[in-house]
């Protein structure tokens, strides 16, 4: 067993002057303090990596940055699937006996601590070194490739893709520490500048500087206990040119293991926090988790199912795609909202019911995928 | 495996042919250059070379390139194909391809690399 005691958020966008460090520092201070726990009960740190200051030992490095000596301490590397990747570790290193209190932590100064060529170009090398990287592809045009395909084979269009902007803005308009504060429209989704066709600039999730932690716990600490149910992931391929057809994508194999894992069914789920890089991120997970027919994410959309007073909150916080995106952080941010949400902490956008919640991370292009469900039983 | 007796050809290396490997003990096709074959472990993959010929899978023009290099190109279509040899590719292709069209390869400079750029077949 595990729980999930502590969460900790900073605000995502600008943080002028902030490194890497800072940034995991600040959400590790809050998460700690969030589970009730001082920096000495720690035992064990899991962290993800940062593109503006790579090291070989990110996790000891911030270690004693931030003053703790555990007993269990590396890096994990799974692109956008790392923080829920770092979650399933955690559950089973406390299930397994070898921690009690596992800092899990993300941040980076992706915004500020380089310029966005630099950044563009660096998650660009998720691509083949010899058979795509030369072609001068990037992270939207690797998106762009999967969207065309989606688009073609399943009726999908353009303007179905901007509905999930559109909802991630609204409910980032509700959190204070979201990256964007403007709401936008279809209209506006469709006007945005060309990226790498069809995805346009508000179909593409921004650069941001921002942490994330939480904490993972053989027993719970405070009043309420959120605990990991069950957990698994599936990695296809790591190259969108050795992806395996639509219909076999990880997500679905993924998904399929978790919920045998956890003996729960996607109608049981009252919560999703699914990973949003593009807006074809978002619809073609929704679908291949289960969350919506093939093809029909859109009209859910459309229809409020996805809305906070809706059938299934989705990412109330606004996403990646208008809470932010800072790396690892990025997708750590949907964990800290469901946490929030399951413990009826989230405020102005508390859904009803997020007692069974299912997250999801996608890593690569659609290569590495982590589903986990999470389950309030106290 | 005794492996790397091969050195990778073709376009990757500024060849003007797409060349891919084929395994002799299970019939594996594979695109990227390896000493052995991926599914099944056998040494000494045989490579082969590609007609050039292939249908679009995937399309994506981009218009926000990374590199100063690149964006000189812009926009350029980054196209995935499947060639009738049993793999896909990355190359670029004309800006108005579409998925299902019959392509052929020719070989052009971008940012310095010669790369694949398919388009349309002529009818015949």
């Amino acid at each position: 067993m595990s729980y999930v005691t502590g969460v900790g958020l900073t605000a995502f966008g600008r943080h002028e002057g902030a490194s890497s460090l800072d940034l995991m520092s600040r959400a590790a201070e809050l998460a700690i303090a969030d589970a009730g726990l001082k920096r000495v009960d720690i035992d064990g740190i899991l962290c993800g990596y940062s593109t503006v200051a790579p090291h070989i030992m990110l996790a000891t490095v911030f270690a004693e940055h931030f003053g703790i000596r555990p007993a269990y301490a590396h890096a994990v590397q799974v692109g956008g699937a790392t923080g829920l990747a770092m979650t399933m570790l955690a559950h089973h290193l406390v299930d397994a006996g070898v921690i009690r209190h596992v800092l899990v932590v993300g941040g980076e100064n992706r915004l500020t601590g380089q310029s966005r060529d630099a950044s563009i170009l660096a998650l660009a090398q998720v691509g083949h070194p010899d058979y795509e990287v030369p072609l001068g592809p990037t992270i939207p045009a690797y998106y762009g490739l999967v969207a065309s395909r989606y688009m073609h084979e399943y009726g999908v269009t353009e303007q179905d893709l901007a509905e999930f902007a559109v909802l991630m803005r609204r409910h980032a308009l509700g959190h204070p520490g979201a990256q964007f504060h403007e709401a936008i429209s279809v209209a506006d989704v469709m006007a945005s500048k060309p990226v790498a066709q069809p995805l346009k600039l508000l179909d593409c999730c921004p650069v941001s500087d921002g942490g994330a932690a939480f904490v993972v716990s053989r027993e719970p600490t405070g009043a309420t206990a959120v605990r990991v149910r069950g957990c698994a992931q599936a990695h296809t391929h790591q190259h969108v040119t050795a992806a395996p057809a639509l219909s076999e994508l990880g997500a679905e194999i993924a998904i399929a293991r978790a919920r045998a894992a956890a003996g729960v069914a996607i109608s049981d789920v009252r919560y999703a926090a699914v990973y949003d890089s593009f807006t074809i991120t978002l619809a073609m997970l929704l679908e291949d988790l289960g969350l919506a027919g093939r093809g029909e994410a859109a009209e859910r959309v459309r229809a409020g199912h996805f809305n906070g007073d809706g059938a299934m909150p989705l990412n109330t916080h606004g996403g990646l795609l208008s809470y932010g995106h800072c790396g690892v952080g990025g997708a750590m941010a949907h964990l800290v909202e469901t946490h929030l949400q399951m413990t009826g902490r989230a405020g102005n956008r508390q859904v009803r019911d997020a007692s069974m919640a299912l997250l999801h991370g996608d890593g690569g292009v659609l290569s590495s995928h982590v589903s986990l469900f999470l389950e309030r039983v106290r | 495996m005794s492996g790397n007796r091969t050195a990778p050809t073709g376009w990757t290396v500024g060849e003007e042919a797409i060349v891919y490997q084929g395994c002799a003990a299970c019939g594996h096709v594979q695109y990227f250059h390896r000493s052995f074959c991926a599914a099944c472990g056998a040494p000494d993959p045989g490579e082969r070379r590609a007609s050039g010929e292939g249908i679009v899978y995937a399309t994506s023009l981009v218009c926000r390139a990374a590199t100063p290099e690149a964006r000189a190109h812009v926009p350029y279509n980054i196209v995935l194909v499947d060639l009738p040899e049993g793999f896909r590719m990355m190359a670029h292709g004309d800006n108005d391809l579409a998925i299902g069209d019959k392509v052929t390869v020719r070989f052009v400079r971008f940012a310095g690399r010669l790369v694949p750029h398919f388009a349309r077949t002529p009818p015949s």
